[in-house]
């Protein structure tokens, strides 16, 4: 069973984004990048089916510009087995649509049975991707797992998906696209070896222009602002009294 | 220029994000229809009572108790043929389906709308709601989520007929097996008017207890930073935050929460924020606006022992 790990390149989850007025873009000039965090937990979810000896090979996907070559390298350095680099010429607004219908290409071509992903890309954070590939390739899916059994055969994958009321349950025959969440697992860090090492391993180059997909924006960006989480005046209290008089003529209670 | 909602039901009642997504739909047309997807044909009462609703359109079968998001997906699509818009509110549920239903149209769908500028622009969150964008869609079918604290919850009034239709169900490939719900008599997390949240500064499931005891004393439902969810404190379902639940209540109490930006994303928006913990430098305390700086254990027994 061949699995396939799509990896987005994102800014760094803990770096606050910031605005280009004259652009009205999110700056992302010398800032500090990293694999979406939940890919990593995807990569890692893959990384232990193939440890198991359930999966015959892991292959990271991801799109974009030659930077994006250092995300496909983390992915190795993890463990993944090989790569695939679609390039793009210069910074294209690809949009979840596109996304999935170039890792719809991809699967098609790699015949793999099972996408591992992450349930959403912490920048955009549309929460779409795995959902419309799986309607591209009417393969069937799990959104949002915290659980993830593979059946003995390998037919089949028992999952556990964090729902608004609780924790789901389903079954999903195979070939299948799973999408994570937070507490699938913790995933490694490369150690320093395996980064050596994943120099060395194969990544294959293949031109977005090539596979003939239609990337022509659906959604223009026509501007952006920050909204960051605004100081507020912080009134200290030293007591439930106080608490308790201040949030009643708040009118809160 | 028609718009359907897809109706969200917890047991037979509309859910809440439903409900914001009819205030948003009328932004975009006059004439709204509801589509329910259910097991028990009793459940489009409490949808042909929605004010704003023209025409109820149901599908009743027993594959669609616990909607498989295959089939769903297909029924949608099908039903889409005749509108123009097709809106849901934000929840795990819509966010199931919506995606897959654009990919069966060719469309790109719209997540977490925060406003309506036109029929074709949008306001929507962009990294954990520390930016927002404007976004227009060229899209001739547009499929959207809504973010239920951005907009009113219509209410009830309205005598909508109900139509069923009758579609053949597509073949699955998933079968459900089991639902661990959460169950709870406090007020829902994404309505509640009053939240008290805790984190990882309680240390233990055993001593949520009093955060739960503060709770069911200001009939205010809980909530849960990722961390205390991570330690096994409470159920996934209670987290806010990027990736959990998104609140905007009149009083939102957060106790040892140090505020990691990812659950300020999920509710800085909240009327009143009262903070208390005993680091002065947590990034919460400069959210809020009363702050007790004190032994979280301290404070929570001195609230829970006080008479209102």
């Amino acid at each position: 069973m061949k699995i396939i790990i799509p990896v987005k390149r994102v800014l760094d989850p803990y770096t606050q984004a910031r605005v280009n007025k004259q652009t009205q873009q999110v700056d992302l000039t010398n800032a500090k990048m990293a694999m979406n965090p939940f890919c990593e937990i995807a990569v890692e979810e893959a990384l232990t089916l193939k440890e198991s000896g359930s999966a015959s090979e892991t292959i990271a996907v991801s799109i974009g510009t030659d930077k994006t070559v250092d995300t496909l390298r983390t992915a190795l350095a993890m463990g993944v087995d090989r790569a695939i680099f679609i390039k793009t010429d210069s910074e294209l607004d690809l949009q979840p649509l596109h996304v999935a219908k170039i890792l719809a290409n991809i699967i098609k071509r790699e015949e793999a049975e099972l996408v591992i992903m992450g349930k959403q890309a912490v920048d955009n954070d549309n929460n779409q991707t795995g959902q419309m590939l799986s309607g591209l390739i009417d393969y069937s899916l799990g959104t949002f797992i915290s659980k993830f059994d593979l059946s003995d055969d390998a037919s089949s994958v028992e999952i556990g998906r964090e729902i608004d009321s609780g924790i789901e349950t389903r079954k999903l025959n195979l070939p299948a696209i799973v999408t994570v969440d937070l507490r699938l697992n913790e995933p490694r860090y490369a150690s320093l070896p395996n980064i050596m090492k994943a120099r060395s391993k194969p990544l294959e180059t293949i031109e977005l222009s090539s596979l003939g997909i239609d990337t022509s924006p659906r959604i223009k960006i026509l501007s952006v602002e920050e909204s960051g989480t605004k100081d507020r005046a912080s009134k200290q209290v030293s007591s439930a009294e106080e608490l308790f008089t201040e949030l009643n003529q708040m009118g809160v209670l | 220029m028609s718009a359907l909602i897809l109706i969200e039901l917890n047991g037979s009642d509309v859910s809440a994000n439903t409900r914001a997504a009819i205030t948003a739909a009328l932004n975009l047309s006059d004439s709204l229809d509801a589509l329910v997807l259910t097991n028990d044909a009793s459940n489009a009462s409490s949808v042909s009572a929605l004010a704003g609703i023209n025409s109820v359109k149901m599908i009743v079968d027993d594959a669609l108790e616990h909607a498989n998001v295959e089939v769903a997906s297909r029924l949608i699509a099908d039903v889409m043929n005749d509108y123009s818009f097709l809106v849901a509110g934000s929840s795990t549920f819509s966010k199931n389906i919506l995606p897959r239903v654009g990919a069966l149209l060719d469309v790109q769908p719209i997540s977490d709308v925060c406003e309506i500028k036109s029929k074709n622009t949008f306001v929507r969150p962009l990294y954990a709601g520390n930016v927002m964008a404007t976004v227009e869609t060229s899209d001739e079918t547009i499929v959207m989520t809504v973010r239920a604290t951005a907009f009113e919850h219509s209410g009830d009034g309205g005598s909508a007929s109900v139509e069923t239709i009758s579609a053949s169900m597509p073949s699955a490939n998933s079968e459900f097996i089991s639902l661990q719900e959460s169950v709870s008599e406090r007020p829902e997390l994404t309505t509640a008017e009053r939240i008290v949240s805790g984190g990882r500064g309680l240390g233990s499931k055993e001593n949520f207890a009093l955060i739960e005891q503060l709770a069911d004393k200001l009939d205010a439902a809980i909530g849960a930073s990722r961390a205390a969810v991570d330690a096994g404190f409470i159920s996934n379902d209670y987290q806010v935050g990027q990736t959990g639940k998104v609140v905007a209540p009149k009083l939102y109490l957060a106790v040892g929460i140090s505020g990691a930006i990812q659950h300020l994303a999920g509710m800085k928006d909240s009327q009143v924020i009262v903070v208390i913990n005993n680091d002065p430098d947590a990034p919460m305390s400069r959210m809020a606006d009363l702050v007790w700086q004190v032994d979280l254990f301290d404070a929570l027994n001195e609230l829970n022992a006080y008479q209102v």
